[in-house]
């Protein structure tokens, strides 16, 4: 089982409407679909990640966030939005967590950590950008466009007056380390915000 | 010569020979323009064995220009396939190892179904122009009688392109009971002016050749060839994208050199003209009259002040619905619309857009992302069947 999903799943109760933005194969939907039958949609917009989510049972629509947006989708009219791993991925952020937060009861965030201590190290000693197993990618060649530290983010929630409900903050493998629970920002990789507004 | 050479030949790769089937109704069917039909033929193929609990039922819609012939072939030398063959058959999206497929010529069409070019059987003429106009609601009012007759409460699926995906969509609103899933494919909810527009000049074609003859053309014993002809070319145009006819033909002649002449030069004009000929030597002018005149009124959000959300209240089933990117008749935002307003009234329902150079053909065109979509889903509502039936 992916590991965020035991985080996530004790957030969303049963038989409501899920969104899930960037639901890759489908994994987190079918699982909320079984254990908490919601129902869910995943917006996607990989061909082959597109079909696993058919095979599973999952909806999925193909929707291009950065192109069209979620214009199409009416206030509040999912209890869940969820986006994982995406966030740091997408153009603008910043709008993204606004639409969540217009769509959804209440949202459901992760990523990557850039403040993590691999990750100072890194620029530290190299003085290059980061890379790491969860940043594999070169600065040039990268769908992470907008990585942010904890900190960050929760500023940005704080300027948007968006409330966090709950964060879990967990190391690479998505467990929870003393350390992370104690210095997030520099000891935490990931982590799983709840948020709303 | 060694065994592996051995190719499977296109008939042992369908569902092989197939002889259509007629089935009377005496029972009158009222239709939505207020007119109605007191008795009427529909002729019908079926591929595929129907199930103990008769749960694995897939129903296909035809479009525009199609029939009841979508898969197979009439005879073992013959060398047309039905014109979904692509997708109908054993090992294809709609695999007939696993579901039992009808498919039938609708009502007005002219494949064997009542229709104008059919006698009245009042009058004893043929019905011509006075065919009652027919809409897609009406369709689907006269394919659930079909289904009555073969035993079919519940359809596994109702599958269509186009004028067929509007088919597929009614059922799930007209009979919500009765459909478990919808595939609606290169489809819209309804026509944009633009597609009204092309449809008129389609018609205006027909009806002012002068061997139209008000539709009574059968009683001066000839067809307006000419008009059907032009209609079919127009209608062609459209089914095509800029970029599929420029990869086909670009600016090829058949001569050499310019004749400097208005005679067919281009490529692309002689193929028009040959599917144009060929079409209208085939096909019934007061039935393309009609069948514009259906996709013209297709409006399934009318009755609730445009809001297809509404429209789409008491569904039950589940969506698939396809799109393809130069699909410029009905386009991917056409699907898009259908999709957004699904979401919002909670139906379950899946989307692709299709990456594909082929316009609104590209529904009968079966390209890799297309096949395994379509194949994705019509597999797990066979796990569904199988699993229910077990």
């Amino acid at each position: 089982m992916r590991a965020d999903l035991r985080v996530i799943e004790p957030w969303v109760e049963p038989n409501t409407q899920v969104l899930d933005l960037g639901c890759g194969d489908g994994t987190l939907l079918a699982y909320l679909q079984e254990k908490k039958k919601v129902l869910g949609y995943g917006l996607e917009i990989d061909a082959k990640q597109i079909t696993s989510c058919i095979q599973k049972g999952v909806n999925v629509v193909e929707q291009d966030l950065d192109k069209k947006g979620l214009r199409n989708f009416a206030d509040k009219q999912f209890d869940t939005v969820i986006m994982t791993q995406a966030l740091q991925a997408i153009r603008r952020p910043d709008s993204m967590l606004d639409e969540m937060m217009r769509l959804g009861r209440q949202g459901i965030v992760t990523f990557p950590n850039f403040g993590y201590w691999r990750c100072r190290h890194y620029l530290l000693w190299h003085g290059k950008m980061p890379m790491s197993k969860s940043l594999p990618h070169t600065w040039y060649n990268t769908p992470n466009i907008h990585l942010c530290t904890f900190r960050d983010f929760e500023v940005l929630c704080r300027k948007k007056n968006i409330k966090i409900l709950n964060r879990t903050v967990v190391d690479a493998n998505f467990e929870q380390s003393r350390f992370a629970l104690m210095w997030p920002n520099l000891f935490a990789e990931f982590a799983v915000y709840r948020i709303a507004r | 010569m060694s065994s592996s050479s051995v190719e499977k030949s296109p008939i042992d790769n369908s569902v092989g020979v197939i002889k259509p089937k007629t089935i009377h109704f005496d029972q009158e069917l009222a239709l939505v323009c207020g007119k109605a039909i007191s008795q009427y033929d529909l002729i019908y193929e079926t591929y595929g064995e129907l199930n103990a609990d008769h749960s694995n039922a897939v129903l296909i819609c035809h479009a525009l220009s199609g029939d009841h012939h979508a898969a197979g072939y009439y005879s073992e030398d013959d060398s047309k396939a039905g014109w979904w063959d692509s997708c109908i058959g054993p090992g294809k999206p709609v695999d007939t190892n696993n579901f039992f497929v009808v498919s039938l010529n609708n009502l007005g069409g002219c494949g064997g179904s009542t229709g104008p070019n059919s006698v009245n059987p009042e009058t004893g003429k043929l019905y011509g122009p006075d065919f009652p106009i027919v809409t897609v609601k009406d369709w689907v009012e006269s394919q659930a009688r079909l289904a009555d007759k073969l035993g079919i409460e519940t359809w596994a699926a109702v599958v269509g392109g186009s004028l067929g995906g509007m088919q597929a969509l009614t059922w799930s609103l007209s009979y919500p009971d009765r459909v478990k899933h919808a595939v609606v494919i290169a489809s819209t909810p309804k026509l944009t002016a633009q597609n009204i527009a092309f449809n008129e000049i389609s018609r205006k074609a027909i009806t002012s050749d002068p061997e139209f003859h008000a539709g009574h053309y059968y009683r001066h014993n000839t067809v307006p060839t000419k008009g059907l002809m032009l209609a079919r070319m127009i209608g062609h145009i459209t089914y095509l994208s800029d970029e599929a006819m420029g990869e086909k033909f670009g600016r090829d002649l058949k001569t050499a050199e310019f004749n400097f002449g208005y005679d067919v030069e281009f490529e692309v004009e002689s193929y028009l003209n040959y599917q144009g000929k060929r079409f209208s030597k085939t096909f019934d002018a007061n039935t393309y009259l009609l069948m514009t005149r259906v996709l013209d009124y297709f409006d399934p959000a009318a009755e609730f002040e445009g809001s297809l959300e509404r429209a789409l209240k008491h569904s039950t089933c589940g969506y698939c619905v396809v799109s393809f990117s130069s699909d410029w008749r009905f386009s991917p935002e056409r699907s898009e619309q259908l999709v957004s307003a699904m979401v919002k009234a909670g139906k379950p329902v899946s989307y692709a857009e299709i990456d594909s150079p082929y316009g609104h053909d590209a529904f009968l065109i079966p390209t890799e992302r297309y096949m395994s979509i379509f194949t994705a889903y019509m597999s797990r509502i066979a796990q569904e069947v199988n699993a229910n039936a077990s």
